[in-house]
């Protein structure tokens, strides 16, 4: 037996108001909405693997999207991104339609994900000089350094980037996420294969930095005891749709679990018994 | 200037400084490992060493090469610019794939086209790396000086460079396309303008329907041109022009491909997928 729904409907219903280029009117949708997606849908083939979402967060929120292998997380990830056109639907980011202008949101956004590598040849400085160059960072070698010093990786500037461990190596791609004091930060299961202490301490940056810069963080995450810490909103993907949403204290209540583990092994479930 | 969060302005000096961020990367790389440097000079001394020796012979030995010494270096070491050229561009981008760094790259604000104009400039500067060491050897080794041809030499070595970023742009597309499957094509394709372009023979030695193939070709004008100024004393501005049409038409034409392969590459995912 299902447990009851979120009131989907009524988001769905109050988002159907056309507004400020075709953008829906909603609770979810006001000024201090950092991101907003509507209808977003990408299809490979046959395959629908993003199925016409919705959603939105606002300034300052961190959010999560959640759900099995294959359910459309990085799909969707990198549709916000730039990196992949969608086959329907509206990005809007810091404002910016993303289909239409998205340099200009890229600017103040950033991203990291264990699956893409930086260069390993260069040294750690030569990496992050050369991202700071990119996102137009005015002084560069003084921003380096004290990312370095924030992420406590001073001694690792010097040394190649290939020759790191994975958890130095994580604090690097942070480091490159953060170099230009991001507005927005896509983080790509940001944990990922790193020891209980490495990843405790990425995660009480992220909500440090945070804290200080009101960014808006949107990560992609199976770590569930993760998601519970620093999210303040869950989305549950299932089949490439949102199947619920909530802050996880309220979805663990309405689904009676005793953790958002549970309420996530749940919900796969349920679509396996199906 | 900078706004309230120390981000630069957009418009051309930040398009400016994305673009010398990407070429300073590559020179980054390219000082990482001497050994690369030293390959980069290696193919083209080695060629010149060869080509240099078969000159002397064949000064003594054919009445052809007799009339112009040195014709054979001077193509080989024009043939090496349109190779090295192409060759450094394709390159530059394989470093990406090869270090799958492209979707970090393409979420920073870098357009497209200051991506390529990254990678020309960086063809530029591994070119004249390549070429510059064996056309200076050359003079010391077998008296011949490249640098005699004149002005008519700048004419040929941009019109060489434009073809190699052409070829360039045509190969990292399909690159990008097919993954590093297809990562061979930046070696070999170029060999297949070797043989009509005329290199070390005129032109005239080509069977007709094969004359017709060069004749769309702006190397072989390029080499033709060559030939006329050092066996002839005459500057063929016809040829120049030609080479340079084609190659503008050419260059624009990869140009659009590659950015349609880049819009394919954001609409499929493969973006996303590089290094595989």
């Amino acid at each position: 037996m299902s447990p009851p729904r979120a009131p989907e409907a009524e988001i769905v219903q109050d988002m159907t108001s056309p507004r400020d280029g075709g953008f829906a009117v909603g609770p979810d949708d006001d000024s201090s909405n950092v991101i907003e997606v509507r209808g977003l849908t990408k299809r490979y083939g046959a395959i629908t693997a993003v199925d016409g979402i919705d959603f939105a967060i606002r300034r300052g929120e961190t959010a999560a999207l959640l759900g099995a292998n294959g359910a459309g997380k990085t799909t969707t990830i990198a549709m916000l991104l730039g990196l992949l056109l969608p086959d329907a639907g509206t990005i809007k980011v810091l404002g910016c339609d993303m289909l239409a202008n998205r340099y200009r949101a890229l600017a103040r956004m950033n991203f990291s994900s264990p699956y893409v590598d930086l260069p390993r040849r260069l040294t750690v400085r030569q990496n992050l000089e050369v991202f700071a160059r990119l996102y137009g960072v005015a002084g560069v070698a003084a921003r380096v350094r004290e990312v370095a010093a924030e992420l406590d990786m001073t001694a690792l500037l010097a040394r190649p980037s290939g020759e790191l461990s994975a958890g130095q190596r994580s604090r690097v791609t942070l480091a490159k996420a953060l170099i230009n004091r991001p507005d927005v930060l896509l983080l790509d299961e940001p944990t990922a294969s790193l020891d209980p202490d490495t990843a405790d301490r990425i995660r009480g940056y992220l909500a440090a930095y945070q804290a200080r810069h009101g960014t808006t963080i949107l990560l992609a995450s199976h770590n569930m005891a993760e998601v519970e810490r620093m999210c303040s909103t869950v989305f549950i993907m299932r089949d490439g749709r949102i199947h619920d949403r909530g802050a996880p204290r309220d979805l663990v209540a309405r689904y009676g679990r005793a953790n958002l583990e549970e309420v996530f092994l749940h919900i796969v479930r349920e679509k396996a018994a199906q | 200037m900078t706004d309230n969060d120390g981000h630069m302005g957009d418009g051309l000096s930040a398009s400016l400084n994305r673009t010398s961020a990407m070429a300073l990367r590559y020179v980054y790389i390219l000082r990482s490992s001497w050994p690369r440097i030293i390959e980069l000079a290696y193919w083209p001394l080695m060629q010149m060493v060869l080509w240099g020796f078969i000159s002397k012979f064949m000064a003594t030995n054919s009445t052809w090469v007799a009339q112009a010494a040195g014709v054979l270096i001077a193509a080989v070491l024009l043939w090496d610019v349109l190779f090295r050229g192409q060759l450094g561009f394709s390159v530059s981008f394989l470093e990406e794939m090869w270090s799958r760094n492209l979707p970090n790259l393409f979420v920073t604000p870098l357009r497209p086209h200051e991506f390529i104009l990254s990678l020309i400039l960086m063809s530029l500067v591994r070119t004249l790396i390549g070429v510059l060491p064996a056309a200076l050897l050359a003079i010391v080794f077998y008296q011949y000086s490249i640098f005699d041809l004149g002005l008519p030499l700048i004419a040929f070595f941009f019109n060489l460079m434009f073809l190699g970023w052409s070829m360039g742009l045509i190969i990292t597309a399909l690159i990008l396309r097919n993954g590093l499957g297809a990562e061979s094509l930046a070696w070999m394709a170029m060999f297949i303008l070797a043989p009509l372009s005329g290199v070390f023979y005129p032109l005239s030695t080509l069977p007709s329907w094969l004359q017709a193939v060069a004749a769309v070709l702006p190397s072989s004008y390029v080499f033709e041109g060559m030939r006329a100024v050092m066996f002839e004393g005459v500057v063929r501005i016809d040829h120049l022009l030609a080479a340079l049409g084609l190659n503008v038409l050419y260059l624009a034409a990869s140009a659009g491909f590659f950015l349609h392969t880049f819009h394919v590459a954001r609409r499929t995912g493969l973006l996303m997928r590089v290094g595989e």
